[in-house]
C-alpha cells in the first residue's frame, strides 16, 4: 500500500453514458428513500468502467452530485478502494498477484517480465497497450502464479507464458484465459486423480515415473558403498525433496554437481517445480560439497 | 442502574454510559484521544484500554456499554480496573504505536505545552524508539486561512472530521486513503467554509491543526488567561482571552452548558488581531475639516460646549451592538439628567419594544431548551450566520430525529433541513389566517418554537410582524405555562441589556429611525454616537457628532470629538445575551493609549456638563444599576419573563407590507467594528466570496 492521489491530468467533465444513466437509475431504486449513498460502490465502478478502466476526478464529483453526498464523502471511498484506479491505466490493465502463495510460485519471476515487457508499476506503456499493478491476493491460489487481465484470469503462468500471453494480446490475438498449462481449472496436473470413472481406481500418489528416455541423467540404483550424501546440506533442499531425488537416483553431492542444463530441465519437471534449482544454486552448492566430503573421505 | 466496582470503589450509574464516562463518575481519569464527550463515539485510538475482569483482554473504555457488563460468577458487580500492569502495558503499547509515526517536533510545535499527545506521552511513553525505519510523512494541506495543518503530525483520530460532519454540519473534512496512509483533508483541499471550523483546533489532539494566525506567537505558559464573554453575537458565548502584555493573542471556548457548549464561532475565534488594528488611542476633534488628535479636557470641553448649547430637544443618543450595560446605564442616567429624550440602542426602524414587555424581545425558550422542542418555525432569521452556536445546537436537536423546521425569510443552507414556506410577512399572515400546512406540524407539536429573527421586525411593519408572531405562538400552543416558544433571536451583543434598561426614546423622544431621519434634516444640533457605527448617517447641517467607541471605523469618519474607548477585551462590563442572561466580561488587557474603559468617559464628560453622576467606582456604578435593573446582578441566571406580555402583543393590529425579509448582514465575517478591523476576517470575507476555492488555490 502506498499513497494514492488524484491523478494530476484530469478530464474537463464526464457524466454517464445514456445507457449509464438509465441503469444508474434502476440501481437508485434498490434502496429505500433518502439510502441513495448506498449506490456509491456499483455506480462508481460503473464510471471507472466507463471511463476506460480509471477513476477521473470529475467522475467523483458526479457521482457525489447525482447521489446528493458530499463530494468529500465519495472521494474518500474511491481513494479507500485500491480497486478504484485513479490515474489511467494500459489498454491491458494487468494485476500482478504478488501475495504468498504466487510469490512462492515465481510471481517475482512474472514481475520482471512486467518490468520488462510494460514498464515500472503503475505507469502506462508508451503505446498505450499495457499498465500493471501488484495486487494482494485474488483467490487464486491454486493456481498460482497468476495475474488478472482486465476481467479475466491468466493462471498457471511462467515467465515465458506471461510474455508470450502480453504479446498475443498486444498484437490482438486471440487468448485463452484460465490456466495457462495442460490443466482444466484447478484439476490436479496431468488430470483428475479423485472421483474418476465410478471412483473405483483410487490412484495413490505414486512415486514419480522414472526417467523419459531423452533425459541422459545419470542416475544410481542405488546409493555407493558409504550410503547416500545429506542431500539436505544444500540449502533449499528439505528432507521431502531429499528423499524425491533419492527415489529418482540421485543420492550423491557429484550427481547433482554434474548436472547439465538440460538434466535441470528434467529434475525440474519431476519434482514440479520452476526455477529453484537456478535460484537456490544448487549446483554450485553441490561442488563445494562434493569437494569437502572427497578430501575428508 | 448498573453498580460497578472501578478500581474497589462501587460505584452506581445511569443506563447507556460507556465505561469511560463511569469512570469519570468515579473520579478515575482514563487517557484518550479520539473519544470526545459530545461527538461520536469512534473507537480508533485504543488509548483508553481498561481491564474488565472475566474479558481476556483489555477493552476499549469508550466504546464499552456499563450495560454490556456481565457480573462476576457470584453475582458481584462487574470489576473494571484501570491501573493495573496490563493497563499500562496495553497503554504503552498504543502509545508506542502512536508514537512510530509522529514527528519529534514538539519544539517547533504550536500545540506545544497544551497537547495530549505529549502529555499522555509522559505517562505512557517510552524514553526510545524502536522503530528503525523511516517515519511516515504527510504533505500539508491548505484548508483556508484559519487553520494551519502539519499533517505528519496527525495520528487519525478523526475529531475533527467528526465534528464537521455533526456538530458543523459542513461536510468539508474526510479521511482519503486507508491505514497508515490515511489522510485528513478537504476536497482538493478548498478553503474550510463553515463558520464553526475554528473548533477543530481546539478538538485536534496534536499539533495537526493549529491556529494559522496564532502560528508561533506564544507558547501556552506565557500566556496570561482571563475568563471572560464574547460580545461578537447575541449568544454570549464563554471564553478565554489569551494575552500577554498589552496583545490579545487567541480567544478559546469556555464551557457552559447552557450557552455554547464548549464551540464557538470563528468570529469569536479569530477577531483578535481587529483588536489591535484601526485603534482610537487618543481623543480626536475636528478642526477646520480635519481630525486632530487632542487632549482629553479639550476633546470632553469641546463637547460638553456644544451639547450645553444645544436644545435638550435636539440631542440625540445612539448606541451600538457591542456597547456594555454599564455604559448604557451611565449615559441613559447622563440624558436624562440633561432631558435628552431621544435615545435608542435598536436598530432603525426595529419593531422591538420594552413596553411590550420583556417577554416580546428575549429568546425564551433559552438556548438549553432548543434541546427539548419538537417544531421550530424561523421568521426572517439566519441562525447559522447570526448565531452560529445556537444554530449548531438546533442542529444537534435536528439530528436527534422528530425536529420539523420550517423558515419563512431568505433561503439559504443552515445545515439541516426545513420548509421553505415564503420570503415576506405575507407567508406569515397567511399561515395564522389559513392555519394549514406548517401551522398544523407547529399546532401538533408539544413543544414548537418560533424564532423571529432581527431582520423580521426591523423594518416599518416589524411591530406588525412581532405582533403576528406573538398571535401565532399563542394560537400553537407555544406560550404555555411551562413552556414559552416565543423567541427574538438578536444579532448585537448589547441589545438586550439595552432594552431591559429602557435605552429607548421616552414619551416625546425621536426612535433610531426617527434620529436618522432627523438628522437628514437637519433638525438635530448634537448627535452622541456610543459604539454606534452600523447607522445610516452623513455629516451635514451643522449637526455636531459625538463618537464613543474603540475603533475608528464608520462612526468615527462621522465624528467632531471622539472619546477612545475601550474594546470588550478591556473593560470589565455586563453583557446580556438574547436569552437576557446576565454575564460578565473580565479585563484582559488594558485599553491602548489614551482610550478609557467607557462608563469613566461618559462620568468624566458628566462633570463638564456640570451634571455630574453620582458613582466614582464601578461598583458604585453597578450598585447604582442594579436598584434599577435588579436581575442584571444575578449573573448567568435568567430571569424569565411574564408571557402575559405576548397575550397582549398578540392582540395588536396592524398590516403588513409584501416585501420579503432581508438579511440581518450581508457579511458575516464583517459585522461590527472590530471585525471589519481584521485582516483575518477580511481574508475569510474573500474566501467566501470566491465560493470557498479562490483564496486558496489547490496547489497547497
Amino acid at each position: 500500500m502506498s499513497v494514492r492521489r488524484l491523478d494530476i491530468n484530469q478530464p474537463d467533465e464526464f457524466s454517464f453514458s445514456k445507457e449509464n444513466e438509465r441503469w444508474a437509475a434502476d440501481q437508485l431504486k434498490k434502496y429505500p428513500k433518502d439510502k441513495q449513498a448506498s449506490a456509491v460502490i456499483p455506480l462508481l465502478w460503473r464510471a471507472q468502467e466507463q471511463a476506460d478502466g480509471w477513476l477521473p476526478e470529475p467522475a467523483i464529483r458526479y457521482v457525489a452530485d447525482l447521489l446528493a453526498m458530499p463530494q468529500i464523502r465519495v472521494l474518500e471511498i474511491a481513494t479507500f478502494y485500491t480497486m478504484f484506479n485513479l490515474s489511467p491505466v494500459g489498454r491491458h490493465f494487468v494485476q500482478l498477484c504478488g501475495t504468498t502463495p504466487c510469490w512462492l510460485r515465481g510471481a517475482e519471476d512474472l514481475k520482471e517480465v512486467c518490468r520488462r515487457v510494460i514498464g515500472e508499476p503503475g505507469q502506462v506503456r508508451e503505446d498505450g497497450q499495457f499498465s500493471w499493478i501488484e495486487v494482494e491476493c485474488l483467490g487464486a491460489c491454486v493456481n498460482a502464479p497468476m495475474v488478472q487481465i482486465n476481467a479475466d484470469y491468466y493462471e498457471d503462468l511462467t515467465p515465458e507464458s506471461l510474455e508470450a500471453l502480453l504479446e498475443d494480446l498486444a498484437e490482438g490475438r486471440e487468448v485463452a484465459t484460465g490456466p495457462q498449462v495442460e490443466r482444466t481449472n484447478a484439476c490436479p496436473m496431468g488430470g483428475p486423480t479423485t472421483l474418476l470413472n465410478g471412483g473405483a481406481q483410487r490412484q495413490t500418489r505414486s512415486t514419480p515415473t522414472r526417467a523419459p528416455a531423452k533425459a541422459k541423467i545419470k542416475t544410481l540404483r542405488k546409493a555407493r558403498k558409504g550410503g547416500p550424501d545429506r542431500l539436505i546440506e544444500i540449502s533449499g533442499i528439505g528432507p521431502k525433496i531429499e528423499n524425491q531425488l533419492y527415489e529418482l537416483g540421485i543420492f550423491h553431492f557429484d550427481q547433482v554437481a554434474a548436472w547439465t542444463k538440460a538434466d535441470v530441465a528434467w529434475i525440474n519437471e519431476q519434482l514440479r517445480f520452476k526455477g529453484r534449482i537456478e535460484r537456490e544454486g544448487w549446483i554450485a552448492q553441490a561442488k563445494v560439497l562434493a569437494k569437502n566430503a572427497g578430501g575428508a573421505s | 442502574m448498573p453498580k460497578l466496582v472501578i478500581d474497589g470503589q462501587e460505584i452506581e450509574v445511569e443506563d447507556g454510559l460507556t465505561l469511560i464516562q463511569a469512570c469519570e463518575l468515579a473520579g478515575v481519569e482514563i487517557p484518550r484521544f479520539c473519544y470526545h464527550e459530545r461527538l461520536s463515539i469512534a473507537g480508533n485510538c485504543r488509548m483508553c484500554l481498561v481491564e474488565v475482569a472475566g474479558m481476556p483482554k483489555p477493552v476499549a473504555s469508550c466504546h464499552m456499554s456499563v450495560n454490556d457488563l456481565r457480573p462476576g460468577q457470584d453475582g458481584s458487580p462487574p470489576q473494571i480496573m484501570t491501573s493495573t500492569a496490563t493497563v499500562k502495558k496495553a497503554r504503552e503499547g498504543v502509545m508506542e504505536f502512536l508514537l512510530i509515526n509522529h514527528p519529534l517536533d514538539c519544539p517547533i510545535c504550536d500545540q506545544g505545552g497544551e497537547c495530549d499527545l505529549q502529555d499522555q506521552a509522559m505517562a505512557y511513553g517510552v524514553d526510545a524508539s524502536r522503530f528503525a525505519l523511516n517515519k511516515r510523512a504527510v504533505e500539508d494541506k491548505n484548508i483556508g486561512p484559519l487553520i494551519k495543518t502539519i499533517m505528519t503530525r496527525c495520528i487519525h483520530c478523526t475529531r475533527c472530521v467528526r465534528f464537521m460532519t455533526e456538530v458543523a454540519g459542513v461536510e468539508e473534512l474526510g479521511a482519503i486513503g486507508r491505514g497508515e496512509d490515511m489522510e485528513i483533508t478537504t476536497y482538493l483541499e478548498r478553503g474550510m467554509t463553515s463558520e464553526l471550523s475554528g473548533n477543530v483546533i481546539d478538538l485536534c489532539p496534536v499539533g495537526a491543526l493549529t491556529s494559522k494566525p496564532y502560528a508561533f506567537t506564544a507558547r501556552p505558559w506565557e500566556l496570561r488567561k482571563t475568563e471572560s464573554i464574547d460580545a461578537m453575537d447575541a449568544v454570549g458565548s464563554n471564553i478565554r482571552i489569551d494575552s500577554r502584555g498589552r496583545e490579545v493573542l487567541r480567544v478559546l471556548p469556555r464551557n457552559h452548558d447552557d450557552v455554547n457548549e464548549e464551540w464557538i464561532s470563528d468570529k469569536t475565534r479569530f477577531i483578535w488581531d481587529g483588536l489591535r488594528t484601526q485603534r482610537l488611542d487618543k481623543p480626536f476633534v475636528r478642526r477646520r475639516g480635519r481630525l486632530e488628535p487632542t487632549s482629553w479636557d479639550e476633546a470632553l470641553s469641546a463637547a460638553a460646549k456644544r451639547i450645553k448649547a444645544a436644545k435638550p430637544s435636539r440631542v440625540a443618543v445612539l448606541a451600538g451592538d457591542l456597547t456594555g450595560a454599564e455604559e448604557l446605564f451611565a449615559l441613559k442616567d447622563l440624558s436624562k439628567r440633561l432631558g435628552v429624550k431621544s435615545i435608542d440602542c435598536r436598530p432603525a426602524g426595529s419593531g422591538l419594544d420594552p413596553k411590550l414587555g420583556r417577554a416580546s424581545y428575549l429568546f425564551n425558550t433559552t438556548i438549553a431548551g432548543i434541546d427539548q422542542c419538537d417544531a421550530i418555525l424561523f421568521i426572517g432569521s439566519n441562525p447559522r450566520l447570526e448565531a452560529s452556536v445556537i444554530n449548531a445546537r438546533i442542529r444537534q436537536r435536528w439530528r436527534d430525529g422528530g425536529l420539523k423546521v420550517g423558515l419563512i425569510g431568505e433561503r439559504s443552507d443552515l445545515t439541516y433541513e426545513y420548509e421553505f414556506l415564503g420570503a415576506g410577512p405575507q407567508t406569515l399572515a397567511d399561515l395564522v389566517k389559513n392555519k394549514s400546512g406548517f401551522y398544523r406540524a407547529l399546532k401538533s407539536a408539544k413543544r414548537p418554537m418560533i424564532i423571529v429573527g432581527e431582520t423580521a421586525v426591523t423594518r416599518p411593519d416589524g411591530k406588525a410582524v412581532l405582533a403576528l408572531a406573538a398571535k401565532l405562538a399563542g394560537e400553537v400552543g407555544a406560550v404555555t405555562k411551562n413552556w414559552s416558544g416565543f423567541n427574538v433571536l438578536h444579532t448585537g451583543a448589547g441589545r438586550v441589556a439595552g432594552l431591559d434598561l429602557g435605552f429607548v426614546p421616552s414619551a416625546e423622544g425621536k426612535d433610531a429611525a426617527a434620529i436618522l431621519d432627523g438628522v437628514k434634516k437637519g433638525r438635530f444640533d448634537v448627535v452622541y454616537l456610543l459604539g454606534a457605527d452600523e447607522f445610516d448617517l452623513k455629516r451635514g447641517h451643522d449637526t455636531f457628532f459625538i463618537y464613543q467607541g474603540s475603533h475608528g471605523d464608520r462612526g468615527a469618519h462621522l465624528a467632531d470629538v471622539i472619546f477612545p474607548g475601550a474594546a470588550y477585551t478591556e473593560k470589565s462590563a455586563t453583557y446580556l445575551n438574547t436569552e437576557g442572561r446576565p454575564q460578565m466580561t473580565a479585563r484582559a488587557v488594558f485599553p491602548p493609549g489614551e482610550a478609557r474603559e467607557d462608563w469613566t468617559i461618559i462620568r468624566a464628560l458628566s462633570d463638564v456638563l456640570d451634571q455630574t453622576l453620582p458613582y466614582d467606582t464601578r461598583a458604585q456604578l453597578r450598585a447604582a444599576m442594579y436598584r434599577a435593573v435588579p436581575h442584571f446582578a444575578a449573573l448567568d441566571e435568567i430571569e424569565p419573563a411574564s408571557s402575559t406580555a405576548l397575550t397582549a402583543l398578540a392582540k395588536k393590529r396592524a398590516t403588513m407590507a409584501k416585501e420579503p425579509f432581508g438579511s440581518a448582514f450581508g457579511d458575516f465575517y464583517l459585522t461590527n467594528p472590530i471585525a471589519r478591523a481584521s485582516a483575518i476576517m477580511g481574508e475569510m470575507s474573500a474566501l467566501i466570496a470566491a465560493g470557498g476555492e479562490g483564496a486558496t488555490g489547490t496547489d497547497g
